[in-house]
């Protein structure tokens, strides 16, 4: 198993050391340790079930780790609920489900979170939220309701969502894997745009070409442990471990 | 999909949600103020409506106009009618607006303020006042009230406490299994107690039922600031209700506290249902026909259904009582009656409409 960081001069914004996690009796982590740096972009693949959405899931604290610790950007996750607060804030996650308000438009759902959480004024968020479906893609369409829009440009504007709270990291749990293939591009090109912008990524995905062509490092998981990290190069054309090249040669 | 047609086509013609929300207000203050306005002038004693408005102007300050009112048609104005209209605005607004927020918290369009127990608590406080001969007292207010408030507020602590922990979303089911429990128990005592002092049957009958009968100010002044925080808490969490609505996980993770927002907004709709129902018994429906009527107009997003509900269901219930006081004149019909037999038909209308995803 190697972890070697490949950005040796920006500083570890997430740091999980032993990470473990128990469904009851069944063990979703087993000593789960990996440092992610400052605009790295990291996907996580690995066979279902092998703890991947559970693990990213452990570090905005959607799931509670119970051994081990999770630093993230400096504040470790506790039962702190202040901690816990200051780390949400910093961190953006898109599900596989994008659930928007489907009874406002697509400009309010933007523009929700931060007015009634951060207080934002509303001028100064509707304006950020219009920047932001810029960036996604769809400007267009920001007076319409989430039900006009096709699941990709919802998925899009669950991004601009979790965007428009100005997260230092963005978290992705197949982001998706609910699309119609057709869709699926639009979507994983926004992230593209996304990692080369610079933002410091996880992403849960399945989607190969999109790990080959942004991660800047993959974690391969297997039954809650992290089997191999590495660069997609090393990954794809030389993995080391045996399971590594066994879920290879099922998905390629 | 077009969830409504109302809002759909303000956005598409360019308007902002401030802007509808701003209209929609309007209308609704200017049906409040018709249905008060219709309330001050109809009733048993015909008094001229331009005499009452230069009644009311004459008590402007700096304004003195001789309407021409007898003493006792200016007090019937001013102790008996324009209290109630108080009253019947207050008590509308703060049931709709309970049932509004709890619709909202709990995700479920049937919950009604009286869902954790006020309705039950109140009842067993009202019949222990009226079984101990409390209400017929002369004291600074009447007991009754002051009972009612007691046992909602007794029988929603208990809800709260055995529900246990409102964070978890999941934990929502077991505070309304937890609701309908204490209901039953405090329903038994009271039944219970009925029973026993079967004289006051037809006092507590008449309570449940529901009135908006007043005795000058009092009651306005009793229950004027507990309405006050209450609707102050739930209006500024409008948006954070619909934060949540969007689901447990998303609301986490964009910085919401959702067991913050749970507490609060449940404290403060018990709070308002309590003090509603202290003062007028138990109202049926209005709590959950008037959220329903907001939404089939604008639509779900809690930031408008909350302020409207407040609006319609004060304009609601002056215009049911109303109905209440002119239909058999000069007897009363119970106020309760009247908003069931309106209620119960639209409630229906509902039901049918929502397997067609209206809701």
């Amino acid at each position: 198993m190697s972890t070697e960081t490949t950005n040796e001069n920006r500083s570890d914004m997430i740091v999980c050391e032993n990470v473990d996690k128990w469904f009851g009796d069944f063990q979703a982590l087993k000593g789960v340790s990996a440092t992610i740096a400052e605009q790295e972009v990291v996907v996580v693949l690995g066979p279902s079930g092998s703890g991947k959405s559970t693990w990213i899931r452990c570090i905005n604290r959607l799931e509670a780790h119970q051994q081990g610790t999770i630093i993230v950007d400096g504040v470790e996750l506790t039962n702190d609920l202040r901690n816990i607060e200051k780390i949400r804030s910093e961190v953006g996650m898109v599900f596989q489900q994008f659930n928007l308000f489907p009874h406002i438009s697509v400009l309010d759902n933007v523009t929700l979170a931060p007015k009634w959480v951060r207080k934002m004024p509303k001028a100064a968020a509707e304006k950020k939220a219009e920047e932001l479906l810029e960036m996604v893609g769809i400007p267009e369409q920001a007076a319409k309701y989430p039900g006009q829009l096709s699941g990709g440009q919802q998925q899009r504007v669950a991004i601009a969502r979790a965007l428009a709270m100005e997260p230092r990291i963005m978290l992705f749990d197949e982001p998706t894997s609910a699309l119609d293939p057709e869709m699926i591009k639009e979507v994983l090109d926004v992230m593209k745009d996304l990692a080369h912008g610079g933002m410091t990524m996880m992403v849960v995905t399945h989607e190969m070409g999109f790990a080959r062509e942004v991660a800047d490092r993959i974690i391969f998981m297997e039954s809650g442990e992290i089997v191999e990290s590495g660069t997609p190069e090393h990954f794809f054309t030389n993995p080391t471990e045996d399971r590594t090249k066994l879920f290879l040669s099922q998905i390629l | 999909m077009r969830w409504n047609k109302l809002t759909d086509q303000h956005l598409q013609e360019g308007g902002s949600p401030a802007r509808l929300t701003g209209k929609l207000l309007t209308v609704a203050s200017l049906i409040l103020f018709v249905s008060a306005l219709l309330s001050l002038v109809l009733g048993p004693v015909s008094i001229r409506p331009d005499q009452i408005f230069l009644e009311i102007l004459d008590h402007f300050p700096g304004v003195t106009i001789d309407s021409g009112l007898s003493k006792v048609e200016a007090a019937i104005i001013w102790d008996v009618r324009l209290p109630r209209i108080v009253l019947g605005l207050l008590v509308g607004g703060l049931l709709a607006v309970a049932g509004a927020s709890y619709q909202g918290i709990f995700r479920n369009p049937l919950a009604d303020p009286y869902l954790l127990g006020v309705a039950a608590g109140a009842g067993l406080g009202a019949t222990i006042a009226i079984a101990s001969g409390a209400t017929n007292g002369e004291g600074m207010f009447d007991a009754l009230p002051i009972a009612a408030f007691i046992g909602s507020a007794v029988a929603v602590g208990i809800t709260l406490l055995v529900g246990g922990a409102v964070g978890k979303s999941t934990s929502t089911v077991t505070l309304l299994l937890a609701g309908v429990a204490v209901a039953s128990l405090f329903t038994a005592i009271q039944t219970y107690i009925q029973q026993r002092e079967s004289a006051t049957l037809r006092q507590v009958y008449s309570w449940i039922l529901g009135r908006l009968s007043t005795s000058g100010w009092d009651e306005v002044i009793m229950i004027l600031p507990y309405a006050v925080i209450s609707v102050t808490i739930m209006l500024a969490m409008r948006g954070a209700l619909d934060v949540l609505a969007v689901g447990e996980e998303e609301a986490l993770s964009l910085g919401l506290r959702p067991e913050r927002v749970r507490w609060m907004v449940i404290a403060a709709a018990s709070l308002a249902a309590a003090s509603a129902v202290a003062v007028s018994g138990l109202i049926a429906f209005v709590g959950i026909i008037v959220p329903h009527a907001v939404r089939m107009v604008v639509g779900a997003s809690n930031r408008l259904v909350i302020p409207l509900s407040l609006f319609i269901g004060a304009a609601f219930l002056v215009l049911t009582d109303l109905l209440a006081r002119t239909l058999q004149s000069p007897a009363e019909l119970p106020i309760g009656v009247v908003t069931a037999f309106f209620g119960a038909p639209f409630f229906l209308f509902v039901l049918r409409r929502r397997s067609d995803g209206i809701i």
